[in-house]
Formats: C-alpha cells, structure tokens, sequence
C-alpha cells in the first residue's frame, strides 16, 4: 500500500515489516519519532530507557536472546551509547541488531554537529544511510539481513531532513523470522582480554568481507548522466539536492552503505568520468576515503565542513544559474525559541536571575532560560553535566561560590545521566545546591514518560521513581520541594538551601504547561487604568504578555492563567476572569 | 524539477503548521503526485520561527525548498511571511493569517514590531490574500482550527483538487473528535 509517511515513521515500518520484537531508545531531536512509532505497534515491545547505554545494552540483550532488536538516538546520543557499540562490535550478534543515530546538521536542535560516521568508523560496524521514507523502510529490513550474515551491529544513520520528511512509500506485511535459540558461547559473548584477542581479527576480516559486499551490492549504484566531465559521489541528502539541482546532467555514485566505503567501484566511477567531486555534509570523510585510495577529487574545497546543504548550495558550487526570490524586507526582528507560556521553568528562572546567581544548566526546554530576558543560565554542555560541573566549580572556590551558584537539571536528564553526579557529591562532600526540575514529562522532544513519571511509553502504569527517597538514599538531608508558581516561597526555599552548611537537592515541582491533562485557567487581562507602564510583569520574558499603547497586554491566545506576571505587578492590573 | 509545485508553511512554533503540511500532503498524495513534506520538531517549535516545506509534482527529489522557488507562502502570522519573502517566486502568492505574534525581542523592548507589514509586502509587487483566521476558527468552535481555515483559503487555488477530495483528506489527517470543529473551519476559509 502506498502512504506518505515521515522519514522515522518509515523506518519504525521497516523495524515492524522485518520482525522486530525488541526497541529501546532514550528520545533525541531528530531521531524521537522512530521509537514512538515503533510503539504503536504491539507486536513490538518498546521502551524508554533512562539513557542511550542503557538502552543499546537492553538491545544487545534481547539480540543475544535471539530476538531481532533495536535501539535509536541522536547523534550526541551515541557518544553516551559508545561504550557498548566499540565492543558489541567484537561479540557480533544472535538476531539481528539495528542501532540508529540520527545527525543534526545545521543544529536544529542540538548542541553540536558531530559527524556520526566517524563512530561506524572507528567501531568497525556498517552503517546504511537513507536517502529518503522509501529508503528508511527498506534500508531497515536490508540491515537485518546484513547484521544476521556478517554477525554485526548494523548502525542506520538519519539526519534531520530524512528523519523529518514525508515522501511515498510502499508498505508490505511483518514477517517474523525464528528465534535464534540462544547458546551460551563464552569465547564469543565474554570479551576478557584471552577472549576479545581472538575477536579482534574476525571484526578485521568482517571489514574485508563488507567491502566486497559494498563493491556489489545496489545499495551503492550508479546513475547515468549525460556529461562525463564531471561525477559526483554523495549520500542521503546531499543526493537529492544533485539530483534537484543537476538532473541527470552529471553521472552520479550513489553511497547508500557509507562504512566500509567500496574500493573498486569507486575507482571504475572515477575512470569513466573527468573530474571527481564529492558533496557530503558535515566532515569530508568519503573524500578523505578517495584520497586514500589514490583517487583524486574535490570535496571540501568547494562545499562547507559546516552546516546543511541544498539545491542552490550544489548549483552554486557546480557554476549553474542562481534563482532570484522576492526582495527581502529589512531589519525583521528575529523570532528565537521561548519557553512557553506557563511554563514552570519560568519562575524559577525568574527568581534564579532576580537573585543573580551563577545557573550551571542541562539539555532540555530549560536550555531557554539562557534567552533574554531572563538570561539566567551561564553553562550548558550535555546531559548531565550541571551537576557534575557545579560539583567541579564548588570544589575550585569554595565558600565564594556555594552561597551563590545552584545547577538546574530536568527530570528526565537528571535520570538520563545526573544521578552518577549526585552521587559524586554526595560521596565527595561539596556544599552544592542542585535544582531538578520536576515537570513531569520529557518536554523538549514533545512529551516521552520517564522513569520519574510513572507512566511507560504506552502511557500505562509503571514503576516511578521517587526523587525525594532517592536524593534522601544518596544520604542528602536536605530535599526541599516548592512550587515555581509561587514565587515567594521558590525565593526563600533557594535562599535557605544556598546559606545551609551542607549539600541539597531543590525539586521544582509543576507538571508542563502543555500537558493534556494539565488544566488551564482561563487568560488574564489588563486593568490599563490600574496599568502604570512600569513593565515589571515584562520582566519574566512571557510570550503572552506585550506593551501595547503603553499599556500591558495579555493575549488571550497564548495566556493560561498560570499568575506568575501577578506576583510582580504592584497595582494589581493584571486580572483573572473574576477580576482579581 | 520544472513542474514541482513548492509550498511553504511558515509560522510561530506551537501554531498547528505540522497539521496544515499534513493535510496537503496527504491531498496531494491521493492525488497521484510525488509529495515530499519537511518538518520541524525540537527546539524551534518552543514557539520560534517555523518553516514547513511541502513539494509535490511527477518526481521531487529534495525535501526544502530554496531562496526564488516557493509558488506560495502560507503563514500563520504577518511577521514570518514577511521574514520568508525571499523563499517566494517573483510571481509567488502569499496567503497570510492577519495575527501578529510579538516574537521575544519585541516583548523586551529590543526591537519593535515592524508596522503595515501587509502594505509593504504588497508595494514590492507581491499578491497578498489576507485573512483573520482566528476570527473563523473562533467561528467554527476553537481558535486551535485556525490552520485548517487557513488552508481552506489556500484550497481555492488548486482547482484539480475538490471540496471532497479536501475533506476527505481531512477526515483522515483529524482525530475524530475535532473532525466536525475543522471541516467547519475549513468550509469558512475556503467561502471567505
């Protein structure tokens, strides 16, 4: 059946049509959807894990069982999961093994723009990489046969504008293949040193093996042109701004397997044609392969190292026309991301600037509280990081930083990777504060439960943790819980913890203002008499909240009644429905 | 490729431009085109600058659409279709919400609000069709509707597509509960 499905939705079809039992993810932007979709499926059985380790390891498990398994994660998502993949790599598979890694040129919404064919690389396992839904579907079912054959991980790498696009794909039916039986096999699964020794060369020979499969297979495949001065090498998307751009002037070499890299069939192509250019996004590392190879060719000289292509991109650096839009309008204001409105963070932000502290911050919505005109947040590097730094920070200074620096760390990064650093303070004792910031849900990448929200990726009941028993066994005794809405107490509760003499955990507690079941009071107005322009209610950096004529404004599209602007305004002029 | 039609809908982050770049995909889809439609999820959603790119003829090979090549710019608001000018073909249409959203370096003074934006756009030449959306969403039972009745408007430029072929794409891009709210919503753009 045809359907137009998004590039992650395809791929979560392909784990269903090839007979995947067994999915565990941690959510990453833009690899999210694949997981989500996957657990629609209930022949399937999906999870959210804490973490991308947690989650590749829960795959090798149930692979080694003999059950056809998968795990997904963003880019950044890998450098946690490495640990695993550099040796699943040694023991092979059972079933089939798929780990995803979703790239994000151009940072869309992440931190950095790492190049994840670097880890197919130096973790010797092959990786696919798609083109499109259709490609996403049926590079997936292919990676199984390919895992099972070569007894190897399989890594299948998306990147935003596969993963978030829709084209046409055909569906077909779930076959499931037999349970591999499992056998316990101590020289295959064990990898001491007397044992991995001897898996060393057959991941070598695997090396050699997939090449040969690369020289042949369709994966990687040659398109006509008509003019044989120039040919072109590319992959994923980079291919279908050529082929936007170009047409069929150009032959090209379509890379759909990118690790190994093939050796003849490169060399064939670049016989038949002038000149080699290679188009790539990110590193230059098919470049870099053709040079090693003794192939001639130009890559990075004429494209960035940087950012995401597009047509114009590619006709731009092969000399064809450039297209002309409409004339721009100068001097637009710029529209960044903002926390919503209502949104817990908010207060607690509000407050944590107001006081002018030093915020070592985490990856989550709550990177926004960076954002004018709260500006709160002095540090974000990845998950888990605000703990440990603040741990790091308290320990270089001392009493001049304790009684004025806190981290903040959302719910489910503080399950993802903050409880290793809480348990380095409390084990090597610095006076730190930390805020967890309970809003009930992973909010940035569109609502995942986690294991602090009681609820699993099916939304039915499951095991919760409990954070103020947890800090309370890590031996804190000091956990406060406050509201962020009521920004009095949030003040005093940081104030008291940040003069206690010894380490505390603050939960800012409030459930996401996006929630469904999250009800919302009605809009707030403006008493514009009461209003004196002082704009102390601007001071939170709420969307909903304007100066029109002069005069605050609440839009009642946006405003969910959450009060906080009311706490600041000292005439009473921002009013709810009963006007109050 | 020559034919491709290029659509671009563009807006705040939290607007419903996922369900509009849905609902014409599928249309076109049921129609017999190629479709590609590229989204945005992550961080820009949390109410920044949104673009979606939806492209459809005999074959399309890239997901975005390019500076020149938008036909039309669909927009949820009067900022961001003035922001994305460039994206749109010298005879492109815009069809444009007439809400104004102030983005953050408005609300703390930083930057104004630029005025008669609409005015500008149509001086430099463009065909501006303008709409209060939210007003017929209101009309049609939420202000959440206000992306179908947007897309109702913009219905009436294809005319190889029909009411019944919208409408059933509708129905099956809806959750059923809100079928009714957005078929009302979706009649009121496309008679405004």
């Amino acid at each position: 059946m045809k359907e137009i499905m998004l590039g992650n939705k395809a791929f979560a079809r392909g784990l269903y049509e090839a007979g995947a039992e067994v999915v565990s993810s941690y959510p990453g932007t833009p690899s999210t959807e694949i997981t989500e979709e996957a657990a629609k499926y209930d022949d399937i059985y999906c999870e959210w894990a804490p973490n991308e380790k947690v989650a590749m390891e829960t795959a090798f498990g149930a692979c080694l069982a003999g059950k056809r398994s998968f795990c997904g994660m963003k880019h950044v998502g890998l450098n946690v999961a490495a640990d695993p993949l550099f040796t699943i790599s040694y023991t092979g598979v059972n079933a089939g093994m798929i780990i995803c890694v979703a790239d994000d040129p151009a940072m869309h919404s992440s931190q950095n723009e790492q190049d994840s064919r670097h880890y197919a690389i130096a973790a010797k396992v092959p990786m696919l990489e798609p083109a499109d839904s259709s490609e996403a579907l049926g590079f997936t079912k292919l990676a199984y046969e390919l895992s099972e054959k070569y007894d190897t991980p399989v890594i299948i790498k998306m990147c935003t504008r596969i993963a978030h696009s829709q084209s046409i794909v055909d569906t077909e039916a779930r076959v499931v293949p037999d349970v591999k039986p499992y056998e316990k096999n101590i020289a295959k699964y064990v990898m001491m040193p007397g044992n991995a020794i001897k898996r060393h060369p057959i991941v070598e020979q695997r090396t050699l093996d997939l090449i040969k499969y690369a020289e042949e297979t369709p994966l990687n495949r040659i398109e006509e042109g008509k003019d044989n001065s120039i040919g072109i090498i590319t992959s994923s998307t980079c291919y279908q701004y050529t082929k936007e751009a170009l047409g069929d002037k150009y032959p090209v070499l379509k890379l759909g397997m990118v690790n190994p890299l093939p050796v003849e069939k490169i060399k064939s192509f670049a016989g038949s044609v002038e000149k080699v250019i290679v188009i790539e996004e990110l590193d230059p590392v098919i470049e870099n392969h053709c040079k090693t190879i003794g192939i001639e060719v130009t890559g990075k000289e004429l494209f960035s190292i940087m950012g995401e292509f597009s047509q114009s991109v590619v006709a731009k650096a092969l000399g064809e026309p450039e297209k002309e839009g409409c004339t721009a309008i100068d001097k637009l204001p710029v529209r960044p991301p903002v926390m919503c409105a209502g949104c817990p963070h908010r207060g607690l932000f509000y407050t944590l600037s107001k006081n002018k502290l030093n915020v070592l911050g985490d990856i989550g919505c709550y990177t926004l509280g960076a954002v004018a005109p709260l500006s709160a947040v002095d540090m974000t590097l990845c998950m888990g990081a605000s703990i440990s730094s603040l741990h790091g920070f308290n320990k270089a200074l001392g009493k001049e930083s304790e009684n004025k620096t806190v981290c903040v760390i959302g719910d489910s990064t503080f399950m993802h990777s903050g409880m290793t650093s809480l348990a380095n303070i409390a084990y090597n004792q610095s006076n730190s504060t930390v805020i967890i910031l309970d809003n009930s849900i992973t909010g940035m990448t569109g609502h995942q439960q986690n294991p602090t929200t009681g609820y699993n990726i099916k939304g039915d009941p499951a095991g919760k943790i409990d954070l103020e028993a947890l800090c309370h066994a890590m031996g804190f005794n000091r956990v406060a819980v406050v509201d962020p809405y009521d920004l009095a107490e949030t003040e005093r509760v940081i104030k008291e913890e940040l003069a206690a003499d010894e380490a505390s955990v603050i939960i800012s507690r409030r459930p996401c203002a996006l929630l469904k079941y999250v009800k919302h009071k009605p809009s707030l107005h403006v008493d514009t008499d009461k209003c004196k322009s002082c704009r102390a209610c601007m001071r939170i950096g709420c969307p909903a909240i304007s100066f029109k004529n002069n005069k605050a404004h609440v839009d009642n599209t946006l405003c969910v009644g959450c009060g906080v602007c009311q706490q600041l305004c000292k005439f009473d002029a921002l009013l709810d429905k009963e006007g109050e | 490729m020559n034919n491709t039609t290029n659509v671009m809908i563009v807006g705040v982050g939290g607007q419903g431009s996922l369900l509009a770049s849905k609902l014409l995909g599928h249309v076109v889809m049921t129609k017999g085109y190629d479709a590609k439609v590229s989204e945005v999820h992550g961080m820009s959603q949390r109410g920044g600058s949104v673009v979606t790119y939806v492209r459809f003829g005999d074959k399309v090979y890239s997901p975005v659409i390019d500076k020149g090549e938008a036909d039309y710019i669909i927009s949820f608001e009067v900022l961001e279709a003035a922001r994305y000018l460039p994206f749109l073909k010298k005879d492109g249409k815009i069809i444009v919400n007439s809400q104004e959203i102030d983005p953050m370096p408005v609300i703390t003074g930083a930057a104004e609000y630029p005025e008669n934006l609409l005015d500008k756009m149509a001086e430099l030449g463009v065909e501006v069709s303008a709409m209060d959306a939210l007003a017929l969403a209101n009309e049609a039972g939420s202000q959440k509707a206000a992306n179908i009745a947007l897309m109702g408007r913009f219905s009436k430029f294809f005319e190889d597509i029909t009411e019944e072929e919208w409408l059933k794409s509708i129905e099956a891009c809806v959750p059923p509960k809100f079928l009714e709210l957005n078929k009302k919503a979706f009649y009121l753009g496309r008679n405004s």
